[in-house]
């Protein structure tokens, strides 16, 4: 961009061709599955899980485990993209569509601020989370959600940088008007598109 | 966002954090047979914040580019520089490219100071716990602390794998408890093992506010320690490696 070659560097982690193209600008390829956390790590028991939809709604709905497991779960194959610079190409989650619980609860307002047990937030517009866009899921490859990666369940919305994914998902609050969570209140960018490189508060 | 993108704003101020600069390497110093630290000097140097990190990003001929992110380990009365330390990755793509390739008087280009969760902020007493290079933004608040509020009740406990690996040292003073998981050196007395307990206890003051820094598996280990020891959950701050050795948030 600016013209700038750091000598002597030729890059040996480069993404085969078939896959460049997956790779948003400025990510490399990890086949691991890392775990960041702001904090400790919550314990969150099934029996006492429960998912809530509230704030601006029609009609705020809350789903224990068993009411959820009842709902229609689907696979999602998908690519996820940390703002820490690594995408995990190819990989699985199982879980349930946002845009049936929204069906459900039917949000009166265009931005949410999403929930998790242990205190962690993050905003998203409803836009980026309805029309096959998000799901709540309790799977990953084929194996119960593991805690440290938010088991028993997350929020998942593999369009946008991985931190908007909040572990540990307790509820969705639609509200009137867009306010910063945990991360987009610490200097990270407020929608975080990885396609755009919407790292930080700057970009 | 958007309205603030820097193209727009460039003309009224150029210090903002999040623009790519070319800083120039002064110094290169050997901390361990696997980790160095590199004082950069900056044109567009800003003050951080103990525990803040910078982008990194290489670029070669081609246009091919690598990013990743590394904590800042200097306080931020350096006017003008910042220190990076860095562990080598042999499977890495950045931090062998630090260790082989750059040299004193090599240009880099980098961004920052960002994030704002793991900063110290002069909150006190603190407890620091750092597992292998996790030490890193952990000195950064050490070394601010030593010159700004010396008094100030600040503790490290500082996890290694042998002598050879206890990264600053020479810098390390009282504050500092060490303990070796693998290989004490010969006549130690300390600590060896896992922290633990004890460990966790010969440092903790009451009311403490912890920066934790490490391995994933370092990170649970001491943040339980402190839970069981009746630390709050929301004083107890937490940054994990990535896959590359490099803090940073969520996933």
């Amino acid at each position: 961009m600016n013209g700038f070659i750091s000598r002597g560097f030729t890059g040996k982690r480069r993404a085969p061709d078939e896959l460049a193209d997956r790779l948003p600008p400025g990510q490399y390829r990890e086949d691991g599955f890392p775990v960041l956390t702001a904090g400790p790590t919550p314990t969150v028991p099934t029996s006492e899980w429960r998912f809530r939809i509230d704030g601006m709604v029609a009609e705020p709905r809350e789903w224990t485990w068993e009411e959820f497991g009842e709902l229609p779960f689907e696979d999602v194959p998908c690519d996820i993209h940390c703002v820490t610079k690594w995408s995990k190409l190819g990989t699985s989650f199982r879980g349930v569509s946002l845009d049936p619980l929204f069906e459900a609860a039917e949000p009166l307002d265009a931005y949410t601020m999403v929930f998790s047990y242990g205190g962690y937030t993050t905003n998203l517009a409803i836009e980026d989370l309805t029309d096959g866009k998000a799901w709540v899921v309790t799977d990953h490859e084929g194996e119960p959600l593991p805690r440290e990666h938010g088991g028993p369940a997350r929020l998942l919305v593999p369009h946008l940088y991985f931190w908007k994914s909040a572990k540990w998902i307790a509820g969705i609050r639609v509200t009137d008007h867009d306010e910063p969570g945990f991360w987009e209140a610490n200097g990270y960018h407020n929608r975080g598109d990885p396609w755009r490189e919407e790292r930080y508060w700057t970009d | 966002m958007d309205r603030l993108t820097p193209d727009v704003m460039t003309p009224v101020e150029l210090r903002a954090p999040g623009r790519w600069q070319i800083g120039r390497v002064t110094r290169i110093k050997p901390e361990t047979p696997r980790v160095k630290s590199f004082r950069i000097e900056l044109p567009m140097w800003m003050p951080h914040l103990p525990g803040q990190h910078y982008d990194v990003r290489l670029t070669a001929p081609d246009g091919y580019q690598a990013q990743r992110s590394y904590s800042i380990a200097s306080s931020p009365l350096d006017e003008g520089e910042i220190e990076l330390t860095i562990d080598r990755l042999d499977d890495g793509e950045v931090s062998p490219y630090f260790h082989d390739i750059v040299e004193e008087g090599d240009q880099v280009e980098l961004r920052g100071p960002f994030a704002s969760y793991f900063v110290w902020r002069g909150e006190e007493p603190v407890l620091l716990a750092g597992g292998g290079s996790g030490v890193v933004p952990l000195m950064a608040m050490l070394r601010h602390r030593r010159r700004t509020m010396p008094d100030l009740p600040m503790r490290l406990v500082y996890s290694v794998r042998t002598a050879a690996d206890v990264i600053y040292a020479d810098e390390l003073g009282d504050e500092a408890v060490l303990t070796f998981t693998r290989e004490p050196p010969d006549g130690w007395s300390g600590h060896a093992g896992r922290i633990d307990r004890q460990l966790v206890e010969e440092a903790l003051e009451p009311m403490a506010t912890a920066f934790i820094c490490g391995s994933n598996a370092f990170v649970e280990t001491a943040s339980q320690l402190l839970l069981d020891a009746g630390v709050e959950p929301g004083r107890v701050r937490t940054e994990r490696f990535g896959p590359t050795g490099v803090p940073a948030p969520s996933a």
